[in-house]
């Protein structure tokens, strides 16, 4: 103690590196509104990101002539990155406690494809109880929900039982349940699906449309903006309570406003976009009633309705339950959590169990869609998931990083790539693309991180 | 080689003692860290534990906070054997421990630190607002100037950070508290914080093992101090009996008292 090292002082002299005089900038320009900012109280890397994300939108639907901004194509978006987005929640859970999961993608192509067989073969075939039966969908998700569970839970057990990195494991896991799909399809493509099931691809079935149609997106807008304010409320009440500093009442009905603002604005743009022309004339007949010359609002797809739920559920055993804690926690400090008391070993457990659980909801979400189990299902998806946890701003030394966040990361992933798909650039370059910005988001986070902390 | 293994601590009160320590033996490998190490603690009492590095301190009181359960031995709670196999045996025991790394998950705020592994809930949450009020109220007995219980303790001082982890082995009614280097990494004004802690605790009835490399703190502060050397317990003398240069030979020799010689001790200051 009080013996001042050498050389100790150094970082202090240096000239800033031009990155850094970067961030000073953008801070410098920052400072005027870093006040109001603190007393919203958001997470401000949540907001770059939002803002990034709004440069993107708008680059691309310049450059598109308003293609990218259009009703259809951000319908197309939010389907996109849902399969994406639901098992991002889980990687962030696993990268928080300085784990990987590598085997998601062949997971999801395991359980999507064991999904499969059970509606279409087993169920109706080897159990000869038909097709088509109402609770056929509900069993087979419950099914792969389970079953995801176990073979994460299994993959878990290894890793935190058995000593081996997560890295290898799942690695082994990637090739184990990918081979096992070729052992038991032999190259077969399973398909049809029941139809109910494929409506949670959020595709259309004759008048059956995987979406909720204007009124009940409307309605769970409406249940949404409920909840944002009732949490405003309870949370304040609570602070009251313990005497603590609550938001500027400006700054909760901004806080309030705005996010109530896009739930309903994505409700707007979801029912802007209208059924298919025949799908529409269809479910008109259906209905007893001529096509409105605006067409059929489709409304928020089931896909988008399924990731809302995950994302809130996972969000939920993040930040509101010990287990999400004790992820942090580990995450943070292994040691200090196990000396704290926590079990460290059943927690990581339960995050691959969780992943593996994802997986299925994901497989769900995309068999559903191609209405077929087909042996290359989620090829590479470890790759997207892992970059869109990153993207969202959790962090590979453990112990940052949040839901929200990656779901914003999976949105950024597929903004990109439908903005390019739009624009006719190549698969290859679209990767190049993808690849660089996962580098210097990661890169400029890291740098932003450093002069914070 | 001395093979003097004390199996009554020299001057210890007659009564019960709140922990006992029977011939703790830990191994690691094919190295013995801790030797058959006996050791009491009464309630409302300081034992020094004193020792120069890798001889088992540390290891020993690890057994004790359910960190590193012992490969022989009994560990005797209020004169029961205790089966003590992880951190949290140990606490519901009412032993807490004050780790000398601090064992702070630093990416989490004061109050998540505080109740970590012993979170408070309500309607199926955490409930954090009632986390932060008792820690706003066990941090300000430690250190009132402490205003940061929303920032990672990452980016708190080292005197703020040691309130923390202070907070949380007292926040619990602790009986028995193990403090390893408390005040290591503190400067003088926050080591005077700890030590009127440590007073105060000790006038409530807490039992507590101060490990420490600085004598004068554990003269300052002991009633009695147990001095281990290469694993083993040289012996446990009462504050009042000895000189520190009789400790201060016992740690660097390895002899009791009373088979230090005067050239030996002299040769200390060498």
């Amino acid at each position: 103690m009080g013996v001042s090292v050498p050389g100790e002082a150094t970082t202090e002299g240096e000239p800033a590196p031009p990155i850094r005089s970067f961030v000073e900038l953008i801070r410098s320009a920052l400072a005027p509104v870093a006040g109001p900012l603190r007393s919203l109280e958001v997470d401000t890397r949540m907001l770059g990101m939002v803002g990034a994300l709004a440069v993107i939108w708008i680059g691309f639907d310049i450059v598109s002539g308003g293609t990218f901004l259009s009703p259809r194509n951000l319908w197309n978006l939010s389907v996109q990155s849902a399969s994406i987005g639901i098992m991002a929640t889980g990687m962030v859970l696993i990268i928080v406690s300085r784990n990987i999961d590598l085997s998601v993608g062949s997971m999801l192509g395991f359980l999507g494809y064991t999904m499969a067989m059970f509606q279409s073969v087993w169920i109706p075939q080897n159990l000869g109880l038909g097709f088509e039966q109402p609770y056929t969908w509900v069993v087979t998700l419950i099914l792969g929900i389970v079953l995801g569970a176990a073979i994460g839970g299994l993959q878990g057990f290894v890793v935190a039982f058995g000593g081996v990195p997560s890295f290898i494991v799942t690695l082994g896991g990637l090739l184990i349940w990918r081979g096992l799909i070729f052992r038991y399809a032999q190259g077969q493509t399973i398909a049809p699906l029941d139809t109910t099931f494929q409506m949670l691809g959020g595709g259309t079935v004759g008048t059956r449309i995987g979406a909720l149609g204007d009124t009940l997106s409307w309605a769970l807008g409406l249940v949404l903006c409920v909840a944002i304010v009732y949490a405003q409320i309870t949370s304040r009440r609570r602070k009251r309570r313990y005497g603590f500093p609550v938001r500027p009442m400006w700054a909760e009905v901004l806080v309030g406003g705005v996010s109530c603002g896009v739930v309903l604005g994505t409700v707007l743009v979801a029912n802007s976009y209208p059924l298919p022309p025949n799908v529409a004339e269809q479910v008109a007949q259906a209905r007893g009633i001529p096509v409105p010359p605006g067409g059929i609002p489709t409304g928020i797809a089931f896909p988008v309705v399924i990731m809302l739920i995950v994302t809130l559920v996972v969000t939920f055993l993040a930040t509101r339950r010990r287990f999400g804690r004790y992820v942090y926690a580990i995450g943070g400090n292994p040691e200090a959590a196990a000396l704290a008391g926590i079990n460290v070993r059943r927690t990581i457990m339960l995050t691959f169990a969780l992943m593996g659980s994802l997986a299925a909801v994901s497989a769900t979400v995309q068999t559903a869609r191609l209405n077929a189990a087909v042996t290359s299902l989620g090829v590479q998806n470890e790759l997207d998931v892992i970059s869109a946890a990153v993207i969202g701003g959790t962090s590979f030394s453990g112990g940052i990083g949040t839901v929200p966040g990656a779901i914003l990361g999976a949105v950024v992933m597929q903004s990109l790539r439908s903005g390019m798909v739009l624009l006719l650039v190549d698969s290859p370059t679209q990767d190049i693309v993808v690849g660089i910005v996962l580098v210097v988001a990661v890169g400029l986070d890291a740098v932003f991180r450093r002069r914070v902390t | 080689m001395i093979s003097q293994q004390p199996s009554t601590p020299i001057a210890a009160p007659a009564r019960v003692p709140l922990v006992a320590l029977r011939d703790i033996q830990v191994s690691f490998g094919g190295v013995r860290a801790v030797a058959g190490v006996t050791m009491d603690l009464h309630a409302g009492e300081v034992v020094g534990v004193v020792g120069g590095n890798g001889a088992g301190k540390t290891t020993l009181m690890r057994t004790l906070s359910g960190a590193r359960p012992p490969d022989a031995g009994q560990i005797l709670v209020n004169g029961q054997p205790v089966a003590i196999g992880n951190p949290r045996d140990a606490k519901a025991l009412g032993i807490e421990t004050i780790y000398q790394t601090l064992a702070l998950a630093d990416n989490l705020d004061a109050p998540a630190n505080v109740f970590l592994g012993r979170e408070l809930t309500g309607a199926g949450s955490l409930n954090d607002a009632a986390m932060e009020s008792a820690t706003r109220k066990v941090i300000g007995r430690l250190n009132p100037n402490f205003k940061n219980f929303k920032t990672p303790v990452l980016r708190l001082s080292g005197g703020q950070r040691q309130a923390v982890a202070i907070a949380r082995a007292i926040h619990f009614n602790a009986r028995a508290l193990i403090m390893d280097e408390p005040t290591a990494a503190l400067g003088p004004a926050e080591t005077a914080q700890v030590h009127a802690l440590i007073r105060q605790l000790k006038s409530e009835g807490i039992g507590i093992f101060l490990v420490s490399h600085d004598i004068h703190d554990v003269f300052d502060l002991s009633e009695r101090i147990s001095v281990m050397y290469h694993g083993r317990l040289v012996g446990t003398v009462n504050k009042n009996d000895v000189t520190t240069d009789e400790v201060l030979g016992m740690i660097i020799l390895g002899k009791p008292p009373t088979k230090l010689t005067s050239q030996e001790l002299a040769g200390l200051h060498g």
